[in-house]
């Protein structure tokens, strides 16, 4: 197998390890279109990475952050639901990147590829990356599963009960930022939420615990990176696109198959 | 009144409430002691859950002062609590998201509400009543000095009710912890409370269930005085109980304490 094949499965299924966990947060907090308002932004991210001069990995996160607690800000105000609120700041955002990047000088940024993911271009460089900052989120969603998950049920009780909220919601959308800023490459910004949600929505129905859903949909997304690399190989199709393809066939798959809709816990 | 009502878990002085410049609450004054239940009543919109939301620190006071002591722990049954189908998780897990508990506790304090048969059911799956008696054990594993109810009979029959109201009694009997509880179900709140504190926005009366019942503030909040007279007062003429799915269950042993409550006021 050629190595930038490996390199793409590498990159693909550690993306899919930590998006699907995180995913699952995504799902239950019901906060689908607020990781996709954060992605959309993410281009501007690049663009001031490039404008600064500094690493753009570190400028998406600072960016997706910054714009998930102004969200969070706004979200308070009861004068445009929240779903507006999304979808304003989402597309704005989103062309706000794409002139920016117009008026940068002297640098060519292959713009389909960020905003579809160009995995099969993935570096050594890009990799390292993907796994050091995989695996940050990935520790800092282990310390915040408990708390996140008690608020995640019922935050008034969590937060009676002890629990930082303030922070913890803090915590949950940096993970949000760095998931995002690690699957850029891969899926590309406007595909990301997808890799978040399908895989842990097709998990619901193979779990009775939290953790099962989330190891399933880290495990499912992982299989979709499989298939989705396969099929872009066999067909020469775009590989992100193909990987969210995949995804969304298996969620069809195991919500076809005849049974009870929801595993009952045991 | 046992003396250790006297030591405060937890005081209000002069608490107001302004939320979108609209008055809530303002210059109440209320007190939990150890061993005490008090209970909080009044019509809609007086601002009872408001209220417990400042006692709780979920909001903080406009004016005035709240006090809790030195590591006060509280347990907390919110008034509905709704678990989206989408996350998986069963009673017994569900109980250990306020703190971890071994197995035993878990099957203990379950057993203590009445409902450990549901200890691996989904969360989804379990009646509001269940749910009511559910969220009281995940509140009584935490071994609380103060519990916060609120609403704890909705949508329980009015026989499942006044076994709600007994079941907290004896959870306070045992524990020792205070209790404060928010109501609308008047009649049985009067039997279970050490005092009552009746609020519309501001604290209209309080004291003693017998002496509140007969106030005339609490006469002109909830009706004409003969008919508020039949709600309030506790005339038990009930010779047997129900459990939680409203079967009769025998009532051996219970002979003195129905005595004590049949007392009229």
């Amino acid at each position: 197998m050629d190595d930038f094949i490996l390199r793409a499965l590498a990159g693909g299924i550690a993306v899919a390890l930590v998006a699907g966990p995180l995913g699952a947060f995504v799902v239950w907090r019901r906060m689908a279109y607020f990781g996709d308002t954060l992605a959309h932004s993410a281009l501007l991210g690049v663009a001031l990475g490039f404008l600064l001069g500094i690493s753009l990995n570190l400028t998406v996160i600072a960016l997706c952050t910054a714009l998930a607690v102004l969200l969070v800000i706004l979200q308070r105000q009861r004068r445009l639901a929240s779903d507006t609120l999304l979808g304003i700041l989402a597309h704005s955002s989103l062309s706000l990147g794409i002139v920016s990047v117009a008026f940068l000088e002297g640098v060519r940024i292959d713009l389909m590829g960020y905003l579809f993911g160009d995995i099969l271009a993935v570096t050594r460089g890009d990799l390292v990356w993907i796994f050091v900052g995989g695996l940050a989120a990935l520790v800092l969603l282990l310390l915040l599963w408990r708390p996140l998950l008690a608020m995640t049920v019922h935050e008034d009780l969590a937060r009676v009960e002890g629990v930082p909220v303030m922070w913890v919601s803090l915590g949950f959308m940096v993970l949000i930022a760095v998931v995002i800023a690690v699957a850029m490459k891969v899926v590309g910004i406007l595909l990301i939420t997808a890799l978040m949600i399908i895989p842990a929505a097709t998990a619901r129905r193979l779990a009775a615990t939290p953790e099962q859903m989330a190891l399933l949909a880290g495990g499912l997304g992982s299989l979709a990176v499989l298939g989705g690399v396969a099929g872009s190989l066999t067909w020469d199709t775009p590989t992100g696109p193909s990987i969210v393809v995949a995804a969304a066939a298996l969620f069809a798959i195991i919500y076809l198959v005849p049974g009870r809709r929801f595993r009952r816990a045991g | 009144m046992p003396p250790d009502h006297d030591i405060p878990l937890v005081t209000m002085h002069k608490v107001g409430l302004v939320l979108g410049g609209r008055r809530i609450l303002h210059d109440v004054d209320l007190g939990v002691g150890k061993g005490q239940i008090v209970t909080l009543i009044g019509p809609n919109g007086a601002g009872k859950t408001c209220l417990v939301r400042v006692l709780l620190g979920l909001i903080g006071a406009t004016e005035g002062q709240v006090n809790r002591a030195a590591g006060l722990r509280i347990g907390y049954m919110p008034q509905r609590v709704m678990v989206d189908e989408v996350l998986p998780i069963t009673v017994g897990r569900f109980l250990t998201l306020g703190g971890r508990a071994s197995r035993q506790r878990q099957e203990a304090v379950l057993r203590e509400t009445g409902v450990a048969h549901l200890m691996g059911q989904p969360v989804q799956s379990v009646s509001g009543g269940e749910m009511q008696r559910v969220l009281l054990a995940r509140a009584l594993l935490r071994e609380p000095d103060l519990l916060v109810l609120d609403e704890p009979a909705q949508g329980v029959d009015v026989g499942g009710q006044a076994e709600v109201f007994r079941l907290i009694a004896n959870i306070r009997d045992r524990y020792g912890c205070g209790v404060l509880l928010v109501s609308h179900e008047l009649h049985l709140v009067m039997e279970a409370a050490d005092s009552v504190v009746c609020l519309n926005q501001h604290v209209c009366c309080t004291g003693r269930p017998e002496a509140v019942s007969r106030h005339p503030e609490y006469l002109r909040l909830f009706g004409h005085p003969s008919e508020a007279r039949g709600l309030a007062v506790y005339a038990h003429d009930h010779d047997h109980r129900h459990d939680l799915h409203g079967c009769v269950v025998s009532d051996q042993g219970q002979g003195e304490r129905e005595k004590v409550q049949g007392d009229k006021p």
